[in-house]
């Protein structure tokens, strides 16, 4: 059959359309990213590693217990002695720099889905669609709109982690328990009160889960997005892909599964412990 | 005037409900409306009106529309047409800002699962009514306290609710629905979700703090007894239609349909019938002590009875005289009935259930006579009529015979 309807065409133009008219918007969005990644790679290298290790590793045991502490602290210890320190550090800050962008905006946008059911029906098909897109399809549009390096790395992992928090933030108002809704609502209650002194608080661990997803995702992502030149320890992955070198591969892979735990031990943990108090 | 005031309400879920009021209207089913248009009569032209301090029990089973019409009330659920009046607003028409108001401040709600927030403290979620009106926190804390030791839950201020047993979660939910001191209490199902043992018990409470607060309390439940126990008045719903609106005893004795009836039938009739519906009152039937022996001997041997209830001029009650007492007073000639009166006699108020007064004829043959709060006598009740009420109204002549009487005392 041949090619009877070209999509593909279309969303170039579209794109192209949108870099000329839309110019200046990107680089306002490309400044303010730029900066707060920079806030944290200052942060997070500007104290010695060991330093470093041991702030990161009496965090995980104050949040999520001694086991995740001590693992931190062997973890950490290995990633610097390996040599990836700077660039795992790197990669940390721009997890965390689209972490809060990405919920920053999924939070509330879940916030208004879970409130009206127009927004919801509208979002979840998006959301769908964001989530089942191969991940390296948004790199070619970020990298149109962003040029190459860490930003467009982020804009493409800020769409890519986005959903979970949407979606969980959603999920979590809904199934707060509808007597308590009507009990709130019988005494009297605003929309904010309602949201803010009911809602919110018993979706908390849901809504806590969404984090521990959207920064999970967050971080697979930012490895991809080495391909257009983001850095961090997923360049020294890329580079072992494109060199044959197994070694460095494999070296950054392992700095990346220790990242991976660490971050997910300790967004778990937050979620739990909110539940506990519930 | 009523304090809440229900006319021609109306609740209709579904695609287009305004056009199945004219259907309803032209007598179409409940079942023909929701094929047709696809819409759900919940609450069917309903009408009443409540009084200031009265319990008003709404009774029916589940799917009759009773919860629907509660929220309807304070408009947790918007009315498809009908207006709802308390006192002098009108909650159907009420603006937003003026529906806020009256939940704040005239009506409280209790949830059949108490519908409190797990993640307070006590105290934290009685006081949230106040704090959602921007009470400060001292004051709210201060009330909080006061409504907790008020339904007996002294000590728990600071628990977590999900520590609590289901009695004293929903004590929780009532001392909230109090702390805001609101004029209509509107309980849904508010004891239902409860063991019988613990249900009873709030019942009892729920009657000691209306005895003291005198507020308007609507109270849905799909217990006939609980409804009876605690209803000053009874609707009974089916189909979100109202089939009878009466106290217990008007249900009871004269059930509107044969709905009412087959679902009163099995009540246990001797605890809401009281004395005064079975109590005879007729003039002839008791005596004056200035009337003397020869009057009370006549009216003993006209009614064929021994024993006569004797009063002062002012018709307060001074006991019982006896047929052999009287005649030895005739005997002795004398005038009044004084010297000879029993006063060691069974005696109950007009409101003492009818399974109360059994014992006091169990070991007695005397009539139990029926005194009020001032001290006069308002009849008498026989032997015969408590035992005939007990067994049931199928052998029983006697309850709307009143003042016709063959019985032997």
């Amino acid at each position: 059959m041949p090619e009877l309807i070209d999509i593909g065409y279309g969303v170039e133009v579209a794109v192209e359309w949108l870099d000329a008219t839309l110019g200046p918007v990107f680089d306002f969005i490309s400044m303010v990213l730029d900066a707060l990644m920079t806030v944290f790679e200052n942060a997070l290298l500007f104290s010695p590693d060991i330093v470093m290790i041991v702030l990161l590793s009496a965090l995980a045991w104050y949040i999520a217990g001694r086991g995740v502490g001590v693992f931190s602290l062997i973890g950490l210890s290995l990633i610097a002695s390996m040599g990836y320190w700077e660039n795992t550090m790197v990669t940390l800050a721009q997890v965390a720099t689209s972490a809060i962008v990405a919920l920053s905006l999924g939070v509330p946008i879940g916030i208004w889905a879970s409130r009206n059911s127009i927004v919801h029906a509208t979002v979840r098909p998006v959301l769908d669609f964001m989530q089942t897109m191969p991940a390296f399809v948004y790199l070619i549009p970020a990298v149109l709109f962003f040029q190459l390096g860490a930003v467009p790395g982020v804009v493409a992992t800020v769409i890519f982690s986005m959903p979970p928090a949407v979606r969980l933030t959603n999920l979590g108002i809904r199934q707060v328990d509808e007597e308590v809704v009507e009990a709130a609502r019988s005494f009297g209650s605003t929309d904010k009160q309602l949201l803010f002194k009911v809602q919110l608080p018993l979706a908390t661990p849901t809504i806590l889960a969404g984090v521990n997803q959207t920064i999970m995702l967050g971080l697979s992502m930012v490895v991809i997005a080495a391909m257009i030149g983001a850095g961090g320890v997923g360049g020294d992955v890329y580079r072992g892909i494109t060199q044959m070198n197994l070694g460095l591969g494999f070296e950054a892979g392992i700095a990346i599964v220790i990242l991976a735990i660490f971050l997910d031990r300790i967004t778990q943990a937050l979620g739990a412990s909110s539940q506990k108090e519930t | 005037m009523p304090y809440l005031r229900v006319e021609n309400l109306y609740k209709i879920f579904g695609p287009d409900p305004k056009r199945a009021i004219p259907m309803i209207k032209e007598g179409t089913s409940k079942e023909d409306i929701l094929d047709r248009i696809g819409c759900t009569v919940a609450v069917n032209d309903n009408s009443f009106e409540v009084e200031q301090g009265e319990t008003f029990v709404v009774m029916g089973l589940s799917g009759s529309g009773k919860s629907t019409l509660l929220r309807l009330l304070n408009r947790l659920i918007e009315p498809t047409a009908g207006d709802v009046w308390i006192d002098d607003i009108n909650v159907t028409n009420a603006t937003a800002e003026e529906l806020k108001v009256l939940r704040r401040d005239k009506t409280s709600m209790v949830f059949q699962h108490f519908g409190l927030l797990p993640h307070r403290t006590v105290s934290e979620n009685v006081s949230f009514g106040l704090e959602i009106q921007g009470v400060d926190k001292e004051k709210r804390k201060e009330a909080a306290y006061r409504s907790i030791e008020q339904v007996g839950l002294r000590g728990y201020e600071e628990s977590m609710t999900g520590e609590l047993s289901g009695g004293m979660q929903q004590r929780v939910g009532l001392a909230r629905a109090l702390a805001t001191d609101p004029e209509i209490l509107l309980m849904d199902e508010a004891f239902s979700a409860l063991d019988p043992l613990i249900r009873t018990e709030m019942q009892n409470e729920l009657l000691d703090l209306q005895a003291e607060m005198q507020k308007t309390i609507i109270f849905i439940t799909h217990d006939l007894d609980e409804a009876l126990k605690l209803g000053d008045r009874i609707v009974i719903m089916k189909d979100g239609r109202i089939e009878q609106v009466g106290t217990s005893e008007d249900i009871l004795t004269n059930p509107a349909s044969d709905y009412v009836a087959a679902f009163v039938q099995n009540v246990d009739r001797s605890r809401i019938i009281t004395a005064q519906a079975i109590m005879f009152d007729h003039p002839e039937r008791l005596v004056s002590a200035k009337d003397g022996p020869g009057v009370a001997i006549r009216r003993m041997r006209k009614l064929g009875i021994e024993s006569l209830p004797v009063t002062d001029s002012e018709k307060r009650f001074k006991g019982l005289i006896h047929i052999d007492d009287a005649v030895g007073l005739q005997r002795q000639e004398k005038r009044t009935l004084d010297e000879a009166i029993d006063k060691e006699v069974p005696t109950c108020s007009p409101d003492t259930a009818v399974s109360e007064l059994l014992p006091l004829v169990w070991d007695s043959h005397l009539p139990v006579s029926v005194v009020g709060d001032d001290g006069k006598l308002k009849g008498v009740v026989t032997r015969t009529s408590i035992i005939a009420e007990i067994t049931g109204p199928e052998h029983n002549g006697l309850m709307d015979g009143k003042g016709e009487e063959v019985d032997n005392a």
